[in-house]
């Protein structure tokens, strides 16, 4: 039983830019599913051929049931779209711009107004439901594009990169109702390029490169395929290197890593909590003083440098430096 | 309207064509409340006809020979015609512009992803143009009856016939908004919408007998101006308002200056509504 978003082979060209190489994604009813890569890897691609606004060379995808390329209108009306742009109309007010958007889900129009009132109190906007949508500060722009996604409740949402661009504080704010959203059933398709908001939100993350998947699994799943945990230990003094590298050469399950001008050395351990304890004990024996010790689980940032061989940011920087040689 | 939205259900759409009309209402009613709130717009709109006719009557006015006569009076009531004719044309470019800032911003994108009728988003914007050319057309004629334009200056004419220009008029606008439109979807951006919703309307409009009598032009350049479709309109209104100038050319179009109006008007709304709704449900 495919999931309420399923694609396979999903492949859309661009002139000689091969954009999306074959995507296959299944997120089951009820889950969010982080669709995460560096620019240009295909997020937003693989988001607009999903949601109807593009249409892949080839692939076939079902969204809420429904056949994406054979029944579009019927996709439609069963998902919300968040964009990476604030889609709302800067000259109307709030309440307009979701009244507006309701009426154009075919709501009549004194429940799409009701509607809106909801909303707007949901979405913590009430105060600012009769003001143009040019006055309002980009994480309460954001905030009413989501509620316009939201209008008919729709079973099935995709936001693309929902909080590229806000401050900390905003971001946070987003992600409670993005969780909200989603305790409440409705299943997920977010695309990020922060490793943290897919670990935050998603229960799957699928690892997107060069228009492929190149991982999916759950956070636990990817982390596990980068190696365990570890422990990273900075020596105060650089003449202590040395001894510290023994120490820890003892309890590894692994080669110690050392980087000299940090006087930073990582080495991969199993027996979590307890065995760093015992590490803080010899090493103290030995009159080894540390600036700094903890046990690292590996991030996402890791999982997608062993995955793809560079890490997620460098890909645009990647694209820029080409820009700028020629 | 208000029917249909009565009995539309909440989820599943209603017939088509209901659905379709409804639609492109939402959309106009959301251009239209734009406008409002961005009058300087539609006050920058008002002021360049306005000053095409103060220009064109007081510079152009005493040395222009329009039939036989040399008369100021006489080109002002010639000139009317092709003054409304150019204006209402010029809402090309703001639709162009409009759709291009749509496309641009991702309200395009929005409206794509809705269970909405394909065509409405183009629809509601035309006809919010049609409003205000509308309104212009009105504070122009004002205008033109300020500066001593008047209809039945050459012959009879009567209320029905001078609502009857007014309407041939709308028509060709709202048929050139459609142009602007599919230029709108083709450029994507405001800016390259604006000029290039523009620079093709001065030829079209001059190439014509809007500002000069055409039987003084050269013959082939005669002939362009006789088939060009805007001339058509011009000439039919100058016939309904009874105004002097009116064509006594052969050609097909001036001899039956209101039906190849329409024709021309309904041809052009065919063709490029199709090409432009076409462009909308591709557009990437």
């Amino acid at each position: 039983m495919p999931g309420a978003i399923h694609a396979e082979g999903l492949v859309k060209t661009f002139g000689d830019v091969r954009a999306l190489d074959g995507v296959d994604l299944d997120v089951p009813e009820g889950t969010v599913l982080g669709l995460l890569g560096p620019n240009g890897a295909g997020k937003t691609t693989t988001v607009r051929c999903l949601t109807t606004l593009l249409r892949p060379d080839s692939g076939r995808a079902v969204v809420a049931g429904v056949d994406v390329l054979k029944h579009p209108d019927a996709v439609r009306r069963s998902i919300g779209l968040s964009g990476q742009f604030a889609a709302v109309d800067e000259y109307l007010t709030g309440r307009e711009n979701l009244q507006m958007v309701g009426q154009l889900y075919q709501m009549r129009a004194k429940a799409a107004r009701a509607r809106a009132t909801e909303l707007l109190e949901q979405f913590n906007l009430a105060d600012a439901a009769d003001r143009p949508a040019k006055t309002y500060s980009g994480g309460m722009r954001r905030r009413l594009d989501l509620a316009a996604a939201l209008v008919v409740s729709p079973p099935v949402m995709f936001m693309d990169e929902p909080t590229t661009g806000l401050d900390p504080r905003n971001r946070q704010q987003l992600w409670e109702v993005i969780k909200q959203l989603v305790s409440g059933g409705t299943t997920l398709l977010l695309t990020t390029q922060y490793l943290e908001e897919a670990d935050h939100l998603a229960h799957d993350i699928a690892v997107v490169d060069h228009g492929r998947v190149i991982a999916q699994g759950t956070s636990d799943q990817l982390k596990a395929r980068t190696g365990g945990e570890r422990v990273e230990v900075v020596v105060h003094e650089r003449e202590h290197i040395t001894t510290a590298a023994e120490v820890l050469g003892g309890f590894g399950k692994g080669e110690t890593t050392v980087e000299e001008h940090t006087r930073k050395l990582t080495v991969p351990v199993t027996g979590g909590a307890k065995l760093l304890a015992e590490v803080i004990r010899e090493l103290d024996t030995r009159g080894i003083e540390i600036d700094d010790i903890g046990l690292r689980r590996p991030t996402l940032d890791d999982v997608f440098l062993s995955l793809t061989g560079h890490v997620a940011e460098s890909a645009d920087d990647e694209a820029n430096g080409k820009e700028a040689v020629k | 309207m208000s029917a249909v939205t009565e009995t539309a259900p909440v989820t599943a759409a209603g017939n088509p064509v209901g659905r379709s009309i409804r639609d492109s209402l939402i959309v106009a009613k959301r251009n239209l409340i734009r406008m409002s709130r961005i009058p300087e717009m539609v006050i920058f709109g008002l002021i360049q006809p306005i000053m095409f006719v103060v220009l064109f009557t007081y510079v152009f006015g005493g040395s222009m020979k329009i039939g036989t006569s040399t008369s100021a009076l006489d080109y002002k009531n010639f000139l009317m015609a092709g003054i409304f004719a150019q204006t209402v044309t010029f809402a090309t470019a703001s639709s162009g512009a409009g759709i291009a800032d749509d496309m641009h911003k991702g309200l395009v994108d929005r409206f794509r992803s809705l269970p909405m009728a394909r065509g409405a988003v183009l629809t509601g914007r035309t006809l919010a143009d049609l409003v205000q050319t509308a309104l212009t057309l009105l504070v122009l004629a004002v205008v033109a009856l300020l500066v001593g334009w008047r209809v039945g200056s050459d012959g009879d004419t009567n209320a029905a016939k001078v609502l009857a220009a007014f309407g041939l008029l709308l028509l060709l606008g709202y048929a050139f908004t459609w142009i602007g439109a599919l230029i709108g979807l083709t450029v994507r951006t405001p800016e390259a919408a604006t000029s290039g919703g523009l620079i093709w309307l001065f030829p079209v409009t001059f190439l014509s007998n809007a500002f000069v009598d055409t039987s003084n032009m050269t013959p082939w350049l005669r002939h362009v101006a006789e088939w060009n479709p805007f001339s058509a309109t011009v000439q039919a209104t100058r016939v309904l308002f009874a105004n002097p100038g009116q064509s006594t050319s052969q050609a097909w179009p001036m001899q039956h200056p209101v039906w190849a109006s329409l024709i021309y008007s309904v041809l052009i709304i065919a063709v490029f509504r199709t090409l432009a709704v076409r462009k909308y449900r591709s557009a990437a």
